[in-house]
């Protein structure tokens, strides 16, 4: 016969008893006649695999038995077993975001045989596991836009088996949108672009909880939404959103999977984990309005979105099993032309606005006029229009009346050749300021674009170097061409 | 359930982990029939960053478990500090939790302690019950906080 001395925690198990007798040849006989007498102390002593728990310390005459032949360890008779406790726990890890972490706080679910089946290639992983499976089960995604970078990650997310995926998209599917937004096909041209990618999330993997919400996101609503996920991932295309999302995700405490894409060029960094560095740490403040273009107004590579919106799934993936080295405190730039992965180190800013020591923005802010695009009196005087800018419909007007106007296309050259409005002057916006002095300041001009923000700044720009009879086109050639001339293609 | 902290035991709670700040702090609680009547503050041995992890060596938990027989008490529990972060179990805390034991967490933010509060693990190991604190008079935080005001003003 042996002794084995039991811990306090586990005497309840024990009828309180402070050691037991037992019999066995080893420690691991040893072992198995205890758990045999006290059934209820296996599952504290074994995991479900049948291992001792790694905080389970068993000691042999005060010899860890780690240090003798673990539980073959032969016993003699009059040896004497410890069960001792290491007693260990902590905060969520950088990699744990909080809201992971009240999502683990709660029992995580099991899987079904189907599931099973399904994620049987990550079960085989040791980092993933069965454990690491009920982790994604268990976790949610916000995906901040189901476009371009929302696509590839929603769709991966979906199929890896990520228990809940939302989706804030205002948008309905356009032709325009199928180079590269894998979620939609041309069956759903029109459709709203919620409704095509829950279809196609649910052919990928129907276990995946899908919400969508069909609003824009909002200082409003950005809180509330984000409320219930555990990361955030921002898939969106203009820089009120960005900041944002940025804000939000600080003022939430949720990271934020972040990328950004345009042309050839992409990047990708996980925002606002703990003691991580935010978006405004990087760039505390918005490139003036229409500086740096859209991908509407400056094109992507079809396949770009594919390359960031996985990074920023697979980061997603990681912050939610608590695996790996997170993109936190680095930025990664892919250059499609070169191939090429450049990484930059990023630093929390102890002055950032958001998230620094003394922070100035402690609430959600009108992003729009943060960004410029509105400028604070305006939003006063409730102005619908003004002075500066012309509707599609009055250019036509004017233009029919007779009226000697020159019209400043300041696209590109390769978007001249998709369209543009008869007899108008091509100069791109990036040479204007050493061509200006080719247009004559007597005439009226209207600058045009795309959509209206290059022209807006080219307006303001010829306004600066002493144009006085300057006006935008609002909406740009798309406005045109939905008002006015539908004959011509639009991109 | 309850856990009842007898006079000192919280404030002595919130001081080591102000102390440790910003690592993680953990030490025993020692008492018997629901009440803690003392603490053992324990040397922080984890090898993942004491930032956010604490480990308690089986030496000293053996230590832990004399010190608690030595006054006629027993091991009730331990506590440690979330350091910038809720005083919520964390899914490493589910996994590395003992039954019968109570886990205090307290939250320090900044450097200075907040909330408080107290975890069960459930017998089938699949989460953490909340129990809830109750302080003797002079070791509520807010009572502390009011004697060293009134102290400050003699």
């Amino acid at each position: 016969m042996n002794t084995i001395h039991i811990p306090t925690p586990l005497r309840p198990f024990t009828d309180k008893k402070e050691s037991v007798e037992v019999s066995g040849g080893t420690v691991g006989e040893l072992l198995a006649d205890l758990t045999r007498r006290y059934d209820g102390l296996r599952k504290h002593l074994y995991t479900d695999e049948g291992k001792l728990r790694n905080f389970v310390n068993v000691y042999l005459n005060d010899e860890d038995i780690r240090y003798l032949q673990r539980e073959q360890t032969p016993v003699k008779p009059g040896d004497s077993l410890s069960i001792v406790p290491s007693v260990a726990g902590g905060a969520p890890t950088v990699t744990t975001p909080p809201e992971a972490e009240k999502a683990s706080a709660r029992a995580v679910p099991d899987l079904s045989q189907d599931e099973i089946k399904r994620y049987s290639r990550h079960l085989i992983m040791p980092e993933v596991g069965m454990d690491g499976q009920r982790k994604l089960k268990a976790g949610s995604v916000l995906c901040i836009g189901a476009g371009g970078l929302g696509s590839p990650a929603a769709m991966y997310l979906a199929a890896a088996g990520l228990g809940r995926i939302g989706i804030v998209d205002f948008d309905v599917v356009d032709f325009s949108n199928l180079q590269r937004q894998l979620l939609h096909g041309t069956p759903d041209v029109g459709r709203s672009k919620l409704d095509s990618a829950r279809d196609r999330l649910r052919t990928l993997n129907p276990h995946v909880h899908v919400d969508t919400y069909d609003t824009s996101l909002s200082s409003e609503n950005a809180l509330e939404l984000f409320e219930p996920y555990d990361v955030i991932l921002d898939g969106t295309d203009n820089f009120p959103t960005r900041y944002l999302v940025n804000d939000a995700c600080v003022l939430s405490g949720k990271p934020n999977a972040y990328g950004s894409i345009f042309r050839f060029e992409g990047q990708a960094s996980v925002f606002a984990a703990r003691n991580g560095p935010c978006y405004r740490c990087l760039y505390p403040e918005p490139p003036p309005p229409g500086l740096v273009p859209s991908c509407a107004e400056g094109g992507v590579l079809g396949v770009l979105p594919g390359i960031i919106g996985v990074i920023q799934a697979t980061e997603t993936i990681k912050l939610i099993l608590g695996v790996g080295e997170p993109l936190i405190g680095r930025f990664l730039v892919y250059d499609a032309l070169r191939m090429r992965f450049r990484e930059l180190k990023l630093r929390k800013d102890p002055e950032c606005p958001v998230c620094g020591t003394n922070r100035t923005v402690t609430k959600l802010i009108d992003y729009e006029q943060f960004c410029g695009l509105r400028p604070a009196s305006e939003v006063q005087a409730g102005a619908p229009a003004d002075d500066w800018e012309i509707t599609a419909t009055e250019l036509k007007r004017r233009l029919d009346a007779g009226d000697d106007l020159l019209i400043l296309d300041v696209r590109e050259p390769n978007e001249y050749q998709i369209n543009r409005i008869a007899g108008s002057t091509l100069i791109p916006l990036g040479e204007l300021p050493r061509r200006y002095q080719e247009l004559d300041p007597s005439r009226e001009i209207i600058t045009q674009c795309k959509v209206g923000a290059r022209s807006a700044r080219a307006a303001e720009f010829l306004h600066s170097v002493g144009f006085t009879k300057v006006k935008n086109l609002r909406g740009g050639i798309v406005e045109w061409i939905d008002q006015v001339d539908p004959s011509q293609p639009k991109y | 359930m309850a856990l009842r902290l007898d006079g000192g035991v919280a404030a002595a709670i919130r001081r080591h982990g102000a102390e440790t700040y910003p690592d993680e702090c953990c030490g025993a609680l020692i008492g018997r029939d629901g009440a803690v009547v003392a603490t053992y503050a324990l040397p922080n041995t984890t090898e993942e960053g004491p930032r956010r992890r604490f480990r308690i060596r089986p030496q000293d938990y053996r230590d832990a478990e004399r010190q608690a027989s030595a006054a006629g008490a027993e091991l009730l529990g331990f506590y440690h500090s979330h350091p910038d972060h809720p005083a919520r179990p964390s899914q490493y805390d589910l996994d590395h939790a003992w039954p019968f034991f109570s886990y205090v967490i307290v939250s320090v933010r900044a450097g200075a302690p907040e909330a408080m509060t107290s975890w069960r693990l459930r017998d089938d190991r699949s989460a953490f019950d909340q129990e809830e604190l109750t302080y003797e008079h002079d070791s509520h935080p807010d009572a502390a906080a009011t004697v060293h005001r009134q102290e400050g003003i003699g």
